[in-house]
């Protein structure tokens, strides 16, 4: 059986980069460790779904109706109801010390009010020096309130359930739909990942060769463009799989994110997502000139990717804009695929059209860098 | 098909509007092997690299191998081999494994025995593990050399390939070059420095401000220059520089040990200006131009020309 001179040219360019890769320990190692440490600044260090925070009460009212709804605050499990203050002055001071990161006020009169049903208003001060803290948090206040009120406005009281709340809640606006940030996270950290070693790796690798000098020798012997792509890519479609794995693991063994997809439709996904991000990494290659060139031209595209995709901020809330670059980026469609095995068990009719963007993403940059593949060096 | 491995008319390449080479027609007969000479700067890598398909020309056609140098050179780059002027091989990889890839490329079938002998004849044994990054000059060149020969090429390109190896070494490269020409109708074009060198060499062209000036056999290219050289011996012998070269006739003077060569190519100016300068302890005689000297006149006179025509 004979082999095809392509693919023989492509092998022959995948061995010489495996084996300049094994010999460059320092980058091998940090395309391994990179992932794992990553994984552990994001999992545990950047929570935006914090718990138990601090929380005062000014309560200038007191009724079996205020207490339960003070309960209702600490059973959420966000509220930590652990000060009390009387003077406004000293909640003040509670609050902008920091030593609560919320005041709730409840008013005098609160519990005549609901129940004449002139509406009272409840207040909830944050701190929102740090916006994201509180507001998961907030997000909950609306549905607490109303809970815990449920079940008192009962008998004779139960017509101030009709229409609209007997209350009125003013909090800070903001508003987290997701619930578990890690179990979001992870998955999303993922492709957030790859995304960055995959991109920037094969960015550098034929900026490489023109900066070693070796430019000269590759254009002379007879690799063609798509042969050379090939060898350089597939290497890193390698080490790719294997930073995945170590993802996966880590994510069920450090943050028990569940994992009830299927395997074949990650993989999928997954290779679609790589072949991608290689492919652009490639393509940034034969455009930058240099080696530093080619990591800006990766910077410049890893932040609209963390930023716009839906890992930073969910892509629902964005504006049409935002969310038109979004639909472009590879790590959008991989973050709706990953979330969507992992979390939803997605099938893969449901992710086709993702899958799709993916592929055509693929093409669209591996037609740029054959394009702009220099064939000769002037 | 032509009987010239290279064929080529009206080669031009421009830098951002400046000329490198300009005119440049070369014919490279079959089997010969040409020696490419000229001043540093004067054009001769860039010429190689437009002939190797590197450089696309600003101007000009031709063939290598009978392939057009434009359209076909992914044919061109199958049956030739180019080995550049500063080391551009793999330094983080063995010199085998430089030699493997190069061999796979090449599609070559049992990469292991075709290197294992690559290795043995140009001794390379004991350094076929060592990374090339950390070889010494002269054996980077000798691997170098023996990449771009492996696979057989009906075409050579060599530009400088023997700068920085030894005496011994650069025998063996000349004695490897004629062999392959013979054993197989192979043609070589070799870029050099070294007049002995260019000695070796089948014809040489000679090239200077991107124009290739001169061509021939090393005996036309001295007989063509008109070049009378004569050589003065004596005491005192070098305190005749300064004054030499200002004297009229004269259009080089260099050392030779403790001996002077004065060179002109006006007989009568010249020996005009020595009698004038003649005295008893001073020997005078004619002596044959070496290459050197030829090649010194014509990039003397090239000189001029263009100064002339700028
Ligand atoms: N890529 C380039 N961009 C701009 N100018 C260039 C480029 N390559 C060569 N040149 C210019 O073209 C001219 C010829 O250079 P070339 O390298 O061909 O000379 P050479 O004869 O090989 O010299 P040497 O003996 O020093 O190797 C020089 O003036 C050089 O500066
Ligand atoms: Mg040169």
């Amino acid at each position: 059986m004979t082999i095809p001179g392509w693919i023989r040219r492509s092998g022959a360019i995948f061995l010489k980069e495996l084996t300049q890769m094994r010999r460059d320990r320092l980058t091998f190692a940090a395309m391994l460790a990179i992932p794992v440490i990553q994984l552990v600044f994001f999992g545990y260090a950047i929570n935006s779904d914090p718990r138990h925070l601090p929380t005062a009460v000014h309560a200038e009212d007191s009724s079996p109706i205020v207490r339960s709804l003070l309960h209702g605050f600490q059973n959420s499990g966000y509220f930590d109801l652990s000060r009390t203050c009387d003077a406004l002055p000293d909640c003040d001071h509670l609050l902008s010390s920091g030593e609560v990161t919320f005041v709730i006020h409840i008013p005098v009169g609160f519990t005549a009010a609901l129940v004449a049903g002139r509406r009272p208003e409840l207040l909830i001060e944050a701190d929102a020096s740090d916006p994201v803290a509180a507001s998961s948090a907030l997000g909950y206040a609306e549905s607490i309130v109303s809970s815990a009120l449920r079940n008192d406005l009962t008998g004779s009281l139960a017509g101030l359930q009709v229409g609209r709340e007997p209350y009125g809640l003013v909090i800070h606006p903001r508003y987290n739909p997701e619930k578990k940030t890690q179990y979001n996270i992870i998955p999303g950290l993922l492709g957030v990942i790859l995304t960055m070693t995959l991109v920037m790796i094969t960015a550098i690798g034929m900026t490489r060769e023109v900066e070693r000098g070796t430019m000269e020798n590759l254009l002379v012997l007879p690799a063609r463009p798509g042969e050379v792509m090939i060898g350089k890519i597939a290497p890193y479609l390698g080490i790719g799989a294997v930073q995945t794995v170590l993802i996966l693991i880590a994510a069920n063994f450090l943050f028990g994110v569940p994992f009830s997809g299927s395997v074949e439709i990650l993989a999928l996904g997954l290779i679609n997502f790589a072949l991608a991000n290689l492919a652009l990494g490639f393509s940034f290659s034969t455009i930058a000139r240099t080696q530093l060139q080619a990591i800006q031209m990766t910077f410049l595209f890893f932040l609209p990717s963390i930023l716009l995709s839906g890992f930073m901020f969910p892509f629902r809330g964005m504006p049409g804009w935002a969310r038109g670059i979004g639909e472009l980026l590879p790590l959008t469609h991989f973050l709706r695929v990953v979330r969507g095995v992992m979390l939803k068990d997605a099938s893969i009719r449901d992710l086709q059209t993702d899958f799709l963007a993916l592929l055509a993403f693929t093409i669209f940059v591996t037609g740029i860098a054959m394009f702009r593949y220099r064939r000769t060096m002037d | 098909m032509s009987e010239f491995a290279i064929d080529v008319h009206g080669l031009r390449k421009e830098f951002g509007g400046k000329i490198a080479v300009e005119n440049v027609d070369l014919q490279l007969p079959k089997g010969e092997v040409w020696g490419f000479l000229g001043p540093n700067g004067s054009g001769k890598t860039t010429t190689i690299r437009m002939l190797s398909g590197l450089l696309s020309p600003t101007a000009g056609t031709g063939t290598a191998l009978g392939y057009d140098i434009l359209t076909e050179s992914e044919e061109i780059k199958a049956r030739m081999g180019y080995m550049t002027q500063k080391f551009s091989f793999w330094t983080d990889l063995t010199v085998r494994e430089n030699l493997e890839f190069v061999a796979r490329l090449h599609l070559i079938d049992d990469v292991a025995s075709v290197v294992s002998a690559t290795i043995r004849t140009l001794d390379l044994q004991d350094r076929q593990d060592q990374l090339a990054g950390t070889l010494s000059g002269g054996w980077q060149q000798r691997l170098a050399l023996a990449a771009v020969t492996m696979h057989g090429p009906d075409l050579l390109l060599l530009d400088e390939p023997t700068s920085g190896v030894d005496p011994l070494a650069r025998r063996d490269f000349w004695d490897q070059i004629h062999r392959m020409t013979e054993e197989r109708n192979m043609t070589a074009l070799v870029s050099t420095h070294y007049m002995d060198e260019a000695e070796r060499c089948d014809q040489v062209v000679y090239m200077s401000r991107g124009r290739l000036v001169a061509k021939g056999t090393v005996a036309e290219m001295i007989a063509n220059s008109g070049l009378v050289t004569f050589r003065a011996d004596g005491p005192g012998v070098r305190k005749l520089m300064a004054a030499l070269k200002r004297a009229s006739g004269v259009e080089h003077v260099a050392y030779f040990g403790a001996a002077l060569h004065v060179s002109g190519t006006d007989r009568s100016l010249i020996e005009r200006t020595i009698g004038e300068l003649r005295s008893q302890n001073i020997e005078w005689r004619e002596v044959v131009p070496n290459l050197e000297d030829a090649f010194i006149a014509l990039t003397q006179k090239a000189g001029v020309a263009g100064e002339r025509s700028a």
